[in-house]
C-alpha cells in the first residue's frame, strides 16, 4: 500500500486521505461548498461523490431510494458487502433490525450506566495522578467507551486493545488496503462466537445474551445477523466517542477563554457538548448509488460510492451562524453529527452521556491545561476523524471529591 | 401555545427531551411525544421553542391555540 498522490483540484480529484484533509479538513470544505458542493474523485472503485453542504447531506440521508446503506465505508477498492445490521441495512429490512436494539440505547437503559462512566473516568484521571503531562488521547480518551461498551457487551474490559486494533485495520487501513479488512472481520467474528459459547444456556444482563434471545417475528437472529450486529456494536461506539472526547478536550487546551469559561460556569455543560458535536462531529458515514439520480443539480451515477459528510453539513454557514465559530452557549444547534433519517446514531445517548461525564471529570480534576509547546495533536483518517494524540501540559490536579 | 412531536419524523435523537423534560417524554424505543395533552404554560414557551429549534429531524411542531 502505497500514500495516495496529493490532490491538486478538490472539486474533481478529493481524497480524504490527504494529510491536509486530515490535519486541518475545514478550508477544504469552505471552498467546495462555494464552487462545487458535489465533488467527485475517481480514486476510488466506481468513482467517489461528496457532498458538503447541509441541503444536499439531508437529501442523500433521507433518499434510500438512490442511495443504499450496503456501504458505509468509501474504498480504494470495494470488498464484497458484509452485513452489519441494522447500520448497513436499507428497508425494509432496517426497521425490524433497528428497532430490535433501540430499547437497549434509550435515554432511560443509558442513564443507568452514568455511575459506571463517571467511576471509569475517575480511575483513568487517578491514574494520570500529579502528573505535569500525559497524553489525553491516550491515557484518557480512547479507554471510556472501549471499557463502557466492553461491559455492556460483558466482555473483558482488557480485551481494548484487540478492540482499537480491529477498528484501526477496518476503518482506517482498509480504506487503502482491501487486504487487511476480512481477516478483521473474521477475527471478531470467532471473538464473538467464543463469546456466545461461553454463556451456553445462561442468559446475563449483557447486550450478547440480549441478543440471543431477540426475536424477529418469532425466529431469532441469524448467525450472519446475530455477529454482524455484534462487530457493529463493537466497531461503532469506540473511536467515535473516543473522538469525540478527545476533539472537546483539543479545543478547550486550544481556546483557553472557552475552558476557563466552562469551568466557571457548568451549567453551559449541555450546549458546549452538542457545539463541540457540531463542530468536530468525527462520523462521516458513506451510501452506494443504487440508481442513477440527480442532487444539488450534479448527477450521480449508479455504483458511485458517496461520503456523506455530516461534519462538513455542520460547517455550512447556510445552516449555521458563524459556522466556523465555535459558540459553546450556541442555543440553536440542529447539527447532524448523529446522522439524519432513519440511521440516526442508535448510541447517541451513550455517546452524549460518555462525553459529558469524560468532560466534567477532567475539568474537576484539571482545569488548567494546554497542548506541551512543541508538541502537536495527530488526527486520525478515514471514516472517523479525531485526535489520537494529544500532548497535554496539565496545571495542579484538584483533589478528588 | 401547544407543542407535538410528528412520530413520522422523529428519529429519537432525544433533543426535546433533553431541553423540556416537563414538556416532552421518550417511548422505549427512545422516539419522543409531548407529555400530557401538549399544552405548554407561559413559562416553558421559551424552551418549547427552544426543542423546535434544536430538532435535527424538524419533528418538533408548535402551534397556537
Amino acid at each position: 500500500m502505497s500514500k495516495p498522490l496529493p490532490v491538486m483540484d478538490w472539486a474533481t480529484d478529493f481524497d480524504h486521505r490527504d494529510s491536509r484533509w486530515i490535519e486541518d479538513p475545514f478550508p477544504i470544505w469552505d471552498e467546495l461548498r462555494g464552487r462545487c458542493p458535489v465533488a467527485r474523485s475517481a480514486r476510488f472503485e466506481d468513482g467517489a461523490y461528496f457532498a458538503s453542504r447541509y441541503a444536499e447531506v439531508r437529501e442523500i440521508a433521507y433518499d434510500s431510494e438512490h442511495f443504499s446503506s450496503r456501504r458505509v465505508i468509501v474504498r480504494e477498492k470495494k470488498i464484497t458487502p458484509q452485513p452489519a445490521p441494522p447500520i448497513t441495512s436499507d428497508p425494509p429490512e432496517h426497521t425490524p433490525a433497528r428497532k430490535l436494539l433501540l430499547p437497549a440505547f434509550s435515554p432511560q437503559m443509558i442513564s443507568r450506566l452514568e455511575p459506571r462512566t463517571r467511576t471509569l473516568c475517575r480511575e483513568l484521571l487517578d491514574a494520570i495522578g500529579d502528573a505535569k503531562t500525559c497524553d489525553a488521547a491516550v491515557d484518557y480518551a480512547q479507554h471510556i467507551p472501549v471499557r463502557l461498551i466492553a461491559h455492556m457487551l460483558g466482555v473483558p474490559e482488557s480485551d481494548g486493545d484487540l478492540f482499537r486494533k480491529w477498528i484501526h485495520l477496518v476503518l482506517e487501513v482498509g480504506i487503502s488496503d482491501e487486504s487487511v479488512i476480512l481477516p478483521a472481520l473474521q477475527e471478531m467474528s470467532a471473538y464473538f462466537f467464543a463469546e456466545i459459547k461461553k454463556r451456553g444456556g445462561k442468559r446475563g444482563d449483557d447486550l450478547i445474551s440480549f441478543l440471543l434471545d431477540a426475536r424477529i417475528d418469532g425466529q431469532p437472529l441469524s448467525d450472519p445477523h446475530l455477529v454482524g450486529t455484534l462487530r457493529l456494536l463493537l466497531v461503532a461506539g469506540i473511536d467515535t466517542t473516543w473522538s469525540g472526547i478527545g476533539s472537546s478536550l483539543w479545543h478547550l487546551a486550544t481556546h483557553p477563554e472557552d475552558r476557563r469559561r466552562l469551568v466557571a460556569d457548568p451549567s453551559l455543560m449541555p450546549t458546549a457538548i452538542e457545539e463541540f458535536l457540531r463542530a468536530y462531529a468525527p462520523v462521516t458515514m458513506a451510501r452506494e448509488v443504487v440508481k442513477e439520480t440527480t442532487v444539488g443539480g450534479c448527477p450521480f451515477k449508479e455504483k458511485g460510492q458517496v461520503l456523506l459528510s455530516f461534519p462538513a453539513a455542520n460547517r455550512d454557514p447556510a445552516m449555521f451562524p458563524d459556522a466556523d465559530k465555535v459558540l459553546i452557549d450556541r442555543a440553536e444547534n440542529r447539527h447532524a453529527a448523529f446522522g439524519l433519517g432513519r440511521h440516526r446514531c442508535l448510541g447517541s445517548n451513550l455517546a452524549r452521556l460518555e462525553m459529558t461525564v469524560a468532560i466534567e471529570e477532567w475539568l474537576a480534576r484539571f482545569p488548567e491545561f494546554n497542548m506541551t509547546e512543541g508538541a502537536r495533536a495527530t488526527w486520525s483518517e478515514g471514516t472517523v476523524r479525531g485526535p489520537r494524540r494529544l500532548p497535554f501540559t496539565l496545571g495542579k490536579a484538584r483533589k478528588p471529591v | 401555545m401547544r407543542v407535538r412531536v410528528d412520530a413520522e419524523r422523529c428519529q429519537g435523537h432525544n433533543r426535546c427531551c433533553a431541553i423540556a423534560p416537563e414538556l416532552f417524554e421518550a417511548d422505549e424505543l427512545g422516539n419522543a411525544h409531548a407529555r400530557g395533552d401538549g399544552v405548554v404554560p407561559p413559562q416553558l414557551e421559551a424552551k418549547a421553542q427552544l426543542a423546535m429549534k434544536n430538532c435535527p429531524e424538524h419533528a418538533v411542531r408548535i402551534t397556537n391555540e
